[in-house]
């Protein structure tokens, strides 16, 4: 199977996702530029967990990490989010270069 | 055994002391009564332990004698003979022989102890058969081996006479104040004293050890300052208080370095380890015993004994020390505190004999005492001072009487205590009648107090040795001791102590015919009564301290067959130093010094029967002579005069100045030295130096700081940039090291 293309897949969204991070203003994008990343890593995993594969017989180690990232991803979106919306009432805005409290 | 709770007897009036000063005051009897229960139960105490110690002692010689006739006649009998012919060379003049006279050859005298420290020829004393010794004590700690600190007991026969005595006079006297002290604003102060004096003399009775008796020897010195003081309203008896103080504390100086020189020597406070290393002869760590340092400790302790017990040249403290209340004169200035000085040569006896030099010192101070004191008693007019200056002398007795004899010199202080508290006493009961010490005020009161007359000529026979009174037979031994010893001191003794016979016998038919006979010369009208009889509770302790006076010399017969039974085996110090008699009795001496007691007896009466005002007394009419009695022997005015205006008014400023511009000045010189130095150091050294490097540190800390602040911006997506960037750079170093 050719693997290379699922990889160079999963570092461009792992590089779109990073630079959403960096580049980002606004709190909800930077977000979902981390689940961008995420989704980058568990793509990872199931290509390398198909590759583990030979001779017709499956592993499914990589495939089953991958759900429990999804669900990782899922809880962590939930917190994410949360946090935003208290960031939200308290400065009304979801601006993060707001959220500068602990500069010097 | 009830030995052991002797411990009781100096504890019960350290009670009445505490109880007295707290609760005296709301007391119906004013606090009396705890110091005469307390001394009462201490006094029946005082007699069971008595009863036990003395009869194992005799029980103790019995059993020698029994060993000695039953195992002597086997194997023993070459030596015994041998001893025999030695006692008959050395005695020749001995009355009679018994069975006893192997041990009396073993423990008379010198040269008899230093058979027993060898070891050799002493008589032979089997295991199991000892004299009575109940010695206990609490450690209270220790710095170093051989400095231990001990609070204990030593109960031996010494020891049980030393209570009889002093829970017996104490009580006497503790009565007696109740009637003498009546309506004195510091009643129960005064009571709280007695008590507190009686406990002190009683832990020093019951020491041990060479530290409590000094303890003990020091608390009865306060106690005596705080009573010849206790009318501290006058300026001389404020003066007479420390003058005694001060006067003994300078013999007490002795004493201390005493005590130290025998711990040097021996290496133990204990008096019973110094009796035993003394026995063999050894000191501390087993080598020989230095006699030189022994006798110089020996002589310092004696030198404390001059200063507590009177003795010449530290006497002059007594005749002042009747500033106090007369039962305190009785208790302390006569029957006891007094004699603590030849109680504490008793308690060391054995360590005594090794030394001849030390016993020559103490025999030639008692003779001198005993001698030169009585004729002081000649021209004094205050009653209470005749009967100072005849303590002071009787003391002289003692003291000489211990250095030949131990029996001796304890049986003396038995005696006197007995008849010396009874006079004092009278002469209280007369002052509390006439309301002045001065004979002048009084005579005639055989008529007005006969009760008072009586005891106190039952008194006067005693201390005049007057067959057959207590004072008889106690002079006669210490007599009988020097005249047996002969030599250079015990002649001295002997000749001195019967003149001194004379003398005693004298001034007291002077003080008793100028009190008792002849006519009153006090004024008797309204205001002032005639003289009457004291009050019951002092007349009963003078009735019964007169019995005692005249029948206690009956314990000690200087004859043979009462030797293993009497008041020598009661209060022996042990076997091995048991001296089996007393003395040896002659006819001729003791016929002699009684001669001599009647004629002074009599020559006073008769030369005093006209009464002579202080004016006409022959005694003040003798020129050069009267000076010198009236002066003292110039003995206070060599002390405050000489010695005391010299340290004054020339030492003292010259040490002065010395302090002043030579110790001061070093003193002085070193504060503000030290000061510049301290004030150059914080300037250069803790300002610049330590405090720049601290501060240093600190601004340091603070400038980087303000440089790499800038890192923490707050911006999220700057940190993580800079972790991307992180993560990047390692991920390219790994990849080019695999």
């Amino acid at each position: 199977m050719l693997t290379v293309f699922p990889l160079a897949f999963s570092a461009l969204l792992f590089c779109l996702g990073v630079y959403g991070v960096l580049a980002r203003r606004n709190a909800v994008l930077v977000l979902m530029s981390v689940e961008m990343m995420l989704a980058a890593v568990t793509i990872n995993l199931v290509t390398f967990g198909a590759l583990g594969a030979t001779n017709g017989d499956v592993i499914l180690t990589g495939q089953i990490f991958a759900l429990f990232v999804l669900a990782v991803g899922a809880a962590e979106v939930g917190v994410g989010l949360a946090i935003i919306l208290l960031l939200y009432r308290n400065r009304a805005s979801v601006n993060i270069d707001d959220a500068d409290l602990m500069r010097y | 055994m009830i030995s052991d709770y002797a411990w009781l007897i100096p504890a019960l009036p350290a009670v009445s002391a505490v109880l007295t000063l707290l609760f005296g005051k709301k007391m119906k009897g004013k606090g009396a009564e705890f110091g005469i229960t307390a001394l009462g139960l201490a006094f029946i105490l005082a007699v069971l332990v008595a009863v036990e110690v003395f009869s194992a002692n005799v029980q103790a010689v019995a059993d020698l004698e029994e060993y000695h006739a039953t195992h002597g006649a086997e194997d023993d009998h070459g030596d015994e003979a041998g001893h025999a012919d030695e006692a008959e060379e050395a005695h020749a003049d001995e009355v009679s022989l018994s069975s006893l006279d192997g041990i009396m050859v073993a423990a008379v005298g010198i040269e008899n102890l230093n058979l027993a420290a060898e070891g050799g020829d002493a008589i032979e004393i089997p295991e199991g058969i000892s004299s009575f010794l109940n010695e206990d004590s609490l450690s209270l700690g220790s710095l170093g081996a051989d400095f231990e600190i001990e609070a204990g007991q030593r109960i031996d026969g010494l020891a049980a006479m030393m209570f009889l005595l002093v829970t017996f006079v104490s009580l006497m006297v503790h009565i007696y104040s109740t009637g003498y002290m009546k309506g004195e604003p510091r009643y129960t102060y005064y009571f709280t004293l007695l008590s507190l004096f009686t406990m002190s003399m009683l832990i020093m009775v019951i020491a041990n050890n060479m530290l409590q008796l000094l303890v003990g020897w020091e608390l009865v010195g306060v106690c005596s300052f705080l009573l010849i003081g206790f009318y501290w309203e006058g300026r001389s008896n404020q003066h007479a208080a420390q003058k005694a103080f001060l006067t003994t504390k300078f013999g007490d100086v002795g004493l201390m370095v005493g005590v130290v020189s025998l711990w040097a020597q021996f290496g133990t406070f204990n008096i019973g380890h110094m009796i035993d290393m003394a026995t063999h002869g050894e000191q501390a760590g087993g080598a020989e015993l230095s006699t030189g340092m022994l006798t110089f400790g020996l002589i310092s302790l004696f030198i404390g004994a001059i200063g507590k017990s009177a003795q010449f040249p530290l006497q002059t403290w007594l005749p002042d020390a009747m500033a106090g209340p007369t039962p305190v004169s009785a208790l302390i200035h006569a029957a006891t505190m007094v004699t603590a000085g030849i109680f504490m040569v008793a308690r060391i006896y054995p360590v005594y004999q090794l030394s001849p030099a030390a016993l020559s010192v103490i025999a030639v101070i008692g003779a001198i005492t005993l001698f030169s004191m009585g004729f002081l008693a000649l021209v004094q007019d205050d009653i209470k001072r005749v009967l100072a200056y005849s303590t002071v002398s009787q003391l002289g007795y003692m003291v000489a009487a211990l250095a030949f004899s131990y029996t001796a010199g304890i049986f003396h202080l038995f005696t006197h205590g007995f008849f010396k508290a009874l006079l004092f006493l009278g002469s209280g009961s007369v002052i509390h009648a006439v309301h002045s010490n001065n004979m002048e005020d009084m005579g005639g009161l055989r008529k007005y107090m006969p009760v008072t007359f009586w005891t106190w000529i039952v008194g006067t026979l005693a201390l005049a040795a007057v067959f057959p009174l207590s004072g008889f037979w106690s002079k006669d031994e210490v007599l009988a001791g020097a005249f047996t010893q002969m030599g250079y001191t015990g002649n001295l003794v002997w000749i001195l102590g019967g003149l001194g016979g004379f003398v005693t016998a004298f001034y007291m038919a002077r003080a008793t015919t100028m009190t008792f006979f002849g006519t009153y010369r006090g004024k008797i009208d309204e205001t002032h009564p005639a003289p009457h009889e004291s009050p019951g509770s002092m007349k009963y302790p003078l009735i019964l301290l007169s019995v005692l006076a005249a029948l206690i010399g009956f314990i000690n017969l200087p004859f043979d067959q009462f030797h293993p039974t009497g008041f020598a085996a009661w209060t022996m110090f042990s076997l091995e130093y048991f001296e089996g008699h007393p003395a040896h009795f002659y006819f001729s001496l003791a016929g002699g010094s009684t001669i001599a007691a009647l004629l002074g007896l009599g020559l006073g009466y008769l030369m005093y029967r006209e009464y002579k005002r202080p004016a006409e007394d022959p005694f003040n009419n003798l020129g050069l002579v009267t000076t010198v009695l009236q002066r003292k022997y110039f003995l206070d005015d060599l002390y405050s005069g000489l010695i005391m205006t010299t340290i004054r008014d020339r030492i003292s400023p010259a040490v002065y100045w010395i302090n002043d511009n030579v110790i001061d000045r070093v003193v002085y010189l070193a504060g503000t030295s030290t000061r510049a130095v301290g004030r150059g150091l914080y300037k250069t050294v803790d300002q610049k130096g330590i405090d720049g490097l601290v501060n240093g540190a600190g601004m340091g800390a603070n400038w980087t700081g303000g440089l790499v602040k800038f890192a923490q911006s707050g911006n999220v997506q700057f940190y993580a940039g800079a972790m991307f960037i992180g993560v990047f750079v390692f991920a390219v170093l790994f990849a080019a090291a695999a």
